[in-house]
């Protein structure tokens, strides 16, 4: 952007750059174009061993950068590449969240162990139904685009989580949803219906897209700046016109509210949990939503903290309808995917709550139950990958009848996931819900967290419809068999399991992080 | 020994641990390691006991659980009159069923998984009843009723057990949004939800505030101790083992709820509205829970049923404040003591007979089972309030405070306490007679699996528990009550047992009058079942007293009526989609449009068109919305 | 906005509601004309889409009838080149000023779009057949 500035005839004032900062992303994102390379140059044997290496070498790298850089950071944040990345404890934490989550994700997305050559199609360009098509399910081959492709994602999401003007925040949103639509597309088995999960996510994508563009734009129009500070100090002056700043504001949200996957912008979640391949189901329920909350949170406490009483009514409004939404057209889910989906869209209802508690309390609560939920969900999709039947995963819940017979560690396993997302104690799930309930009804929010209870107790049903199916009913005759999972998707499922039962029992650790501090205003 | 408290919980939770996770390799020796913990428990708990003095209550905070900004959760224990009480009851009772269980459950292929669970339970229940904490209350709360879902669902096999579980665990959410929505409102005017915080602030907040958290917690005690309007899962629970209707639904968990409101003392102490309103509930449930115990033949559902009404009586006494307190508490000791008696003999009763419940089928069994017979019988007559036994004791003293209420709340609580002694009497009797006396009916018949039926006494492993609880039933009632002994330890806990002087009966004719209309009750059942032989099959035509306990049954349809009002419509909805949608699936059927789910899955109709429309409605919305709020 | 202040009035409006009018008459004049004064013969090619004689959409037959996937790609490149050089063409203006970090930034983004470049040519992507 900076050479725009190129008019004036003396040397330009460069901009700083906080790269010890930024390092992570840059690692992410730079593993990424390796990545591209590796596709062009490396032999087709090569490719899948190599971008596994370098994906996940990438990630820990990025890591350890994190990590490095946490303990000197300053407590008050910074921001960094001409005030465009905020670079603060809540977007430490974020990046945190999103680079473990991812690890888990991509680890799940490198097994090859459950379907022989991956979950993900061979040859993405042959038309599903055909010859050519009915060949290459039993080719071990697999489209290794998806290891850069992630990392895009990846990379697009930590910027999305520190943008600080509404402008990088557009950019990253593209930048990580471009792959995700690609990814929906790739599954192995059932072409049509993820060429169809892909399809509709990129449409409705576009779509909401061009929401938060119109409402960027109106925001401009309001403000004269698209820098989150600049729209906060305009919303303090008192002559400008509210219709450009609310309808800017209505717009926006629609966007950041789509990726999220709030209810009544949830449409495309079912479809595409359903259609897409398991492991990038995974990462797009665990990592877009830490993203598009993260970005929610900056936006609503950084530019509109000052005007939260006008906008707080209508999203009381948005989240109990997700938060309905979820809980009872989840009770008649048949598909295990499509009742995780709409699990989300509950669980959204919830963080929204959270999200709208401008407190320290409602961001730390907010925080760590996008962890707690990541996590979960992470390793309920991991889950899921392994209960498959001659046509790859079976997902109709018919099909889990009885299964904790054939499976119990599988079914234990499950339950105790399940459990998390209702929120039973000793769970992260339960500390999740406590900690961003307290922090709304301190904030003022009593009834909502009366509703929010209600839809919890109704949702907590659906999940626990599950678990008598696996438990307490007689296996099908033709049921599924539970594959013995790799290496690769044990780690995930551990990892998920692990975190889920530690922030369940200790959470302390995680809740001092969450809290660490406030978002860097500037 | 207090600091080291914390060795109660982790006890069994690490015997359930190794049990659960340990797999088949544990098998061979699971079911002693599960007792051997709780009995570890137990005997940590009498050293506790008697090592120590409960003057005081003694917090110990274990470490610190939930800390974010305002809010500090502690993860602690604390150590009272009251929850020592508890452990001792938990953790004696337990050990003598876990023991029971080893026999009961020798044909089960999965024994060690049951006691794996019954471990869970027994880890749970303490850390609801020791946390020092609402918060770590709540989770024990979540803990045991996972337990109890796990194990009303043990018998996989039956899809009513299944019914059953869901319902338990259903009906138990509705109780914990009451639970949680206190605990919350707590933390909101308090600032804390430990009890030390919260007793010592309560009185400092609006009384609306105060009768509201004592309402919602009493909707969280109904849950758990099947209490009106949530009593309908209990009878249902009874589709697990029958160790567990002793444990969990007879003995401990289900006395949570009487536990969570004397925990509370000093937030009912406040609010004369919620107390009223804990008497009003307990007195009205114990009355259903008895008229409607007379109208089963089912042994185990009328034993249920006499559960949800002795409930009711601990709640009424509750209810009255420092006046019921203790009594509550005593009661709930040897309600302990001899309903997990009851169950247990029941249990050896079904054991001997393949498993049969239908007391029909049953009948002059105390021949055969003479252990069994005794030790039930002793059951009996504590329960009925025979002169000098348990019942006697503690339920006489609630119906003496209950009548020791001035004005029409003497007359209608103390006349309920009363009138639901004598049917206490009565199908306790018919119950007893049933079984035990009478001709062998089940000579002519088989059971439903083709069998022919050959009672047996069980084996000393199944025995030994029973005679060591029909002893508590004996006696406990005179020792705890006899020179205010429990009121007296429990003081410093609960605060001293209050005695009424403007009754509205004398104290001296209550004990006697209550004898009187439980001997009422017990002659007209031995003059409906005792004289003559009753049919196997459920006679259709017949004379008004029995019609009379028939129309009970029009009792129940009128709980579920009641269940279905307001207050659970939400539950029971769910439950129909439930019925409709998965049910329905699972049988290979479609699921059904039927529920306002299947009306709105609709609205999911895979159209990009209709999602890109409902986006737009919904920004439209939202726009409009915020300007609106803007403008108006 | 600028000149005004809120109490400025709707007067500055004014000459955007007359483009508006008008261009809203020009439309409807141009789509009512055709009809009107135009000759009403038609055949084949005039029922197509856009009256220019090629099927936009072929008929989906199985496989068949598709577009060549090289057309995007050319397209996309044709694209991605232009964005570019939207971008090179400022910083050669300002080169001197930017000085040797200019340089550095310009080759480094140049570097990253010939990421994309090399992929699409290992690939296959430029071969015509």
């Amino acid at each position: 952007m900076n050479v725009f500035l190129a008019q004036q005839a003396d040397r330009i004032e460069l901009p700083a750059i906080d790269y010890a900062a930024i390092l992570p992303m840059l690692i992410i994102l730079g593993a990424a174009c390796i990545g591209v390379l590796f596709e062009a140059f490396l032999p087709k044997h090569q490719r899948w061993p190599g971008q596994v290496v370098l994906t996940l070498l990438a990630i820990a790298a990025a890591g350890v950068a994190l990590g490095a850089y946490v303990g000197g950071s300053p407590a008050e944040g910074t921001t960094t590449l001409s005030g465009t990345l905020s670079i603060d404890r809540p977007a430490l934490f974020l990046w945190g969240t999103l680079l473990a989550l991812a690890l888990g994700a991509v680890l799940l997305i490198a097994d090859r162990s459950i379907e022989p050559g991956g979950a993900f199609v061979a040859q993405a360009g042959i038309a599903p139904g055909t010859v050519q098509d009915r060949a290459q399910v039993g080719s071990t081959g697999m489209q290794t685009e998806v290891f850069p492709l992630a990392l895009f994602a990846l990379g697009g999401m930590m910027a999305f989580c520190s943008a600080n003007d509404l402008l990088t925040m557009f950019i990253a949103l593209e930048v990580l949803s471009l792959p995700l639509y690609l990814m929906c597309g790739l599954a192995r088995r059932r072409r049509l219906l993820s060429q169809e999960a892909a399809v509709k996510y990129f449409l409705l994508g576009a779509f909401a897209s061009a929401f938060f563009l119109y409402g960027l734009a109106l925001l401009y129009g309001y403000a004269g700046s698209v820098k989150l500070a600049d729209i906060a100090n305009a919303t303090a002056g008192t002559d400008r016109s509210d219709t450009l700043l609310f309808a800017g504001l209505g717009l926006l949200m629609v966007g950041l509210l789509f990726k999220g996957s709030v209810g009544p912008f949830h449409t495309w979640t079912p479809d595409v949990y359903q259609g897409a391949p398991t492991p990038v189901t995974a990462f797009m329920a665990a990592c877009t939503k830490v993203a598009a909350f993260g970005g929610m949170l900056r936006v609503l406490t950084v530019a509109f903290e000052s005007t939260s009483w006008e906008w707080r009514g209508v999203l009381w409004g948005v989240a109990i309808v997700s938060m309905l939404i979820g809980a009872v057209l989840g009770l008649t889910q048949t598909d295990v995917k499509r009742m995780i989906a709409y699990s989300s869209i509950a669980h959204a209802g919830f963080l929204l709550i959270g999200t709208m508690a401008l407190t320290e309390d409602g961001l730390s609560g907010t925080l760590f139950y996008l962890l707690a939920y990541g996590f979960t969900t992470l390793a309920a999709f991991g889950v899921i990958s392994l209960v498959r039947d001659s046509t790859g995963e079976a997902t109709h819940l018919s099909a889990w009848a009885g299964l904790a017979k054939r499976s119990p560690l599988l079914a234990a396993v499950f339950t105790f996931l399940l459990l998390a997302l209702a929120g039973i104690p000793l769970t992260s799930g339960f500390v999740g819900k406590f900690v961003v309930f307290s922090a709304a009804l301190s904030d003022g929010m009593a009834p909502l967290v009366v509703i929010a209870l209600v839809f919890s107790a109704v949702a907590a049903f659906f999940y626990l419809r599950v678990v008598v199916l696996m438990y307490f009913s007689e296996p099908a005759a033709d049921g599924p068999t539970v594959s013995v999972p790799g290496a690769f998707t044990t780690a995930a499922i551990t990892l998920g399991v692990a975190v889920t039962l530690l922030l369940g029992v200790l959470p302390a650790f995680a809740l001092d992080w969450a809290g660490a501090g406030g978002f860097a205003i500037s | 020994m207090i600091a080291s408290s914390w060795l109660l919980v982790a006890f069994p939770a690490l015997g359930a641990l190794i049990l659960l996770a340990g797999g088949k390799r544990t098998d061979a020796w699971g079911h002693l390691l599960g007792c051997a913990t709780v009995i570890a428990s137990f005997v940590y708990g009498l050293v506790l006991f008697f090592s120590t003095s409960f003057d005081q209550a003694s917090d110990t905070t274990l470490y610190s659980w939930i800390p974010v900004g305002a809010l500090q959760v502690d993860f602690g224990l604390r150590i009272d009159a009251l929850s020592v009480i508890f452990v001792l009851l938990i953790t004696g009772v337990g050990a003598l069923i876990h023991i029971y269980s080893i026999g009961y459950m020798s044909d089960d292929a999965n024994r060690r998984r049951f006691f794996g669970y019954l471990n869970l339970f027994v880890a749970s229940m303490l850390i609801l009843v020791l946390g020092n904490s609402f918060v770590t209350l709540y989770l024990g709360w979540e803990g045991v009723g996972l337990a109890s879902y796990l194990l009303i669902g043990w018998y996989q096999d039956r899809p009513t057990a299944a019914t059953a579980a869901k319902k338990a665990f259903l009906m138990n959410r509705v109780g914990d949004v009451g639970l949680a929505l206190a605990i919350f409102l707590m933390f909101k005017y308090i600032g804390s939800t430990g009890y030390a915080e919260v007793f010592a602030g309560i009185g400092d907040i609006p009384p609306a505030a105060i009768t509201a958290i004592a309402l919602l917690l009493l909707l969280g005690a109904c849950g758990k101790s099947g209490q009106f309007p949530l009593q309908a899962w209990l009878p249902d629970a009874m589709e697990g083992p029958t160790p567990v209707s002793a444990l969990i639904h007879a003995a401990t968990m289900v006395t949570a709820g009487v536990y969570l409101i004397a925990r509370a003392a000093p937030i009912y102490n406040l609010t004369e509205d919620g107390r009223l309103v804990v008497t009003i509930v307990g007195a009205f449930t114990l009355l259903l829970g008895s008229i409607i115990g007379c109208a089963y033949d089912d042994i185990k559902k009328v034993l249920a049923y006499s559960t949800v009404s002795q409930i009711g009586y601990m709640m009424l006494a509750v209810g009255l404040g420092p006046f019921g307190y203790a009594l509550g508490i005593a009661h709930l000791l040897t309600h302990g003591f001899f309903k997990a008696g009851l169950f247990l003999g029941a249990g050896s009763v079904m054991h001997a007979m393949n498993d049969e419940v239908d007391m029909r089928k049953f009948g002059g069994l105390r021949s055969k089972m003479p252990i069994t017979f005794a030790t039930f019988g002793l059951g009996y007559l504590a329960i009925i309030g025979f002169p000098f036994l348990s019942g006697f004791f503690t339920k006489d003293a609630i119906i003496e405070a209950a009548f020791g209420q001035e004005g029409w709340r003497g007359w209608v609580f103390g006349g309920a306490a009363l009138l639901a002694a004598g049917i206490t009497g009565f199908y306790m009797t018919r119950l007893v007679l049933l079984t035990f006396f009478g001709k062998q009916r089940w000579r002519e018949i088989k059971s439903s699996d083709g069998r022919d039926f050959h009672p047996h006494e069980s084996p000393t492993v199944m025995t030994a528990p029973m005679i060591v609880l029909a002893v508590g039933s004996v006696g406990a009632g005179a020792w705890l009550i006899l020179g205010d002994r429990l009121a007296d330890f429990l003081a410093p806990a609960v605060g001293p047992l209050a005695e009424s002087e403007h009754g509205v009966l004398p104290h001296a004719i209550v004990p006697w009058l209550t004898v009187l209309i439980s001997a009422l009750g017990v002659g007209l059942a031995w003059m409906l079942f005792g004289r003559k032989e009753t049919a196997v099959e459920r006679p259709q035509n017949v004379a008004w007293p029995v019609r009379a306990a028939r129309k009970d049954l029009y009792g129940n349809a009128l709980n579920e009526t009641l269940v279905a009002t307001p207050s659970l419509w939400a539950t029971r909805f769910a439950v129909f989609l439930d019925n409709r949608g998965v049910d329905g699936a699972v049988n290979g059927l479609a699921a059904a449009l039927g529920g306002g789910s299947g009306r709105m899955r609709r609205l999911q109709t895979g159209f990009v068109r209709s999602y890109a429309l409902s986006m737009l409605g919904g920004t439209v919305l939202i726009v409009a919305a915020l300007l609106m709020v803007r403008f108006s | 906005m600028a000149q005004g202040g809120p109490d400025a009035g709707l007067g500055v409006y004014l000459p955007l509601v007359l483009i508006f009018v008008l261009a809203l008459a020009f439309a409807t004049l141009s789509v009512l004309l055709g009809p009107l004064l135009g000759p009403s013969r038609f055949n084949r090619a005039k029922f197509s889409a856009y009256e220019c004689g090629i099927e936009p959409s072929p008929q989906p037959l199985v496989g068949a009838g598709r577009m060549p996937v090289a057309y995007y790609v050319t397209a996309m490149l044709f694209i991605l080149f232009d964005i570019e050089m939207v971008f090179l063409f400022p910083y050669a203006v300002s080169a001197d000023a930017l000085g040797l970090w200019g340089v550095a930034a310009a080759t480094l983004f140049i570097a990253t779009f010939f990421i994309a470049d090399a992929y699409v040519w290992r690939r296959g992507g430029l071969d015509w057949n």
